[in-house]
């Protein structure tokens, strides 16, 4: 589907830090709109979902659509309130889904 | 020359050339969307409460280089509880072939309804940011892009 995605995740806060994660993951995100060189349309192929979760609970998703550029990059923010581990998923309109984890410890 | 000979056959080529490319567009259906698409939106995604003017505030370049790659972020003043917080926030372009960009879903845990993506815009136009509270309460913002290359390919 897609080439390994990269999130910038602080590697420790101090419990009750609301902190920016930023990811980035390649895909052309074909919107559909395009034509070949015969003027044939090439089909939508996107990354149509993205959700985050901590200790497997979701606490952020998108809804995707073709008018994101392609390569999505997404911001957001999260509260940490203990260690655990982040879960990022994109889904693909083919439902094919690429999981990236990554651990955030609390600094003592 | 008479210059009202001039403006007299000016003016039926353009009615002849806008009467040609609204046949086509009104045969093959409308291209781009419009206003009333995001209305339209906005209704389905609120279930029709009033959106007002401020709370969230969206940040848009004023001109867009490229419109393949067009950064757009938001924030909204909430104090993310259990008891009041941002549920969703919507970004439509008006004047794109589609008007959905992106809907983000929110939790108390978020911290903070903000977020940033980049879009893309086929010309420019106006980008609206929705936001819908956990109390049903809608709020939007808009802002003007100037697109100087058009970024939906085709």
């Amino acid at each position: 589907m897609a080439a390994k995605p990269r999130v910038k995740v602080p590697k420790s806060v101090a419990a009750g830090d609301v902190i920016t994660i930023k990811s980035l993951i390649s895909h052309k995100m074909e919107s559909g709109q395009r034509k070949d060189g015969d003027g044939n349309p090439i089909p939508r192929d996107i990354i149509n979902h993205f959700a985050a979760a901590f200790d497997g609970e979701e606490f952020f998703s998108v809804d995707i659509d073709p008018a994101v550029s392609a390569n999505p990059y997404l911001e957001f923010s999260v509260r940490v309130d203990e260690a655990g581990t982040f879960t990022f998923t994109w889904t693909d309109d083919a439902g094919e889904v690429i999981t990236h984890e990554q651990d955030i410890a609390l600094k003592s | 020359m008479h210059p009202s000979t001039n403006l007299g056959r000016r003016r039926l080529l353009g009615t002849a050339a806008a009467a040609a490319t609204a046949a086509f567009f009104g045969t093959s259906g409308r291209v781009f969307a419009a206003m009333e698409d995001v209305d339209k939106a906005i209704a389905d995604f609120g279930g029709g409460a009033e959106a007002a003017d401020g709370t969230i505030t969206l940040t848009t370049p004023e001109i867009a280089e490229n419109g393949n790659s067009v950064p757009v972020a938001f924030s909204v003043e909430s104090p993310m509880t259990e008891e009041s917080h941002v549920e969703s926030v919507m970004i439509l372009a008006a004047d794109n072939p589609s008007a959905g960009v992106a809907t983000f879903h929110f939790t108390p845990r978020s911290g903070e309804a903000k977020a940033s993506t980049r879009m893309r815009l086929a010309r420019t136009q106006d980008v609206v940011a929705v936001a819908k509270m956990s109390d049903g309460s809608l709020h939007r913002a808009s802002a003007n892009v100037k697109v100087t290359i058009g970024g939906c390919g085709g």
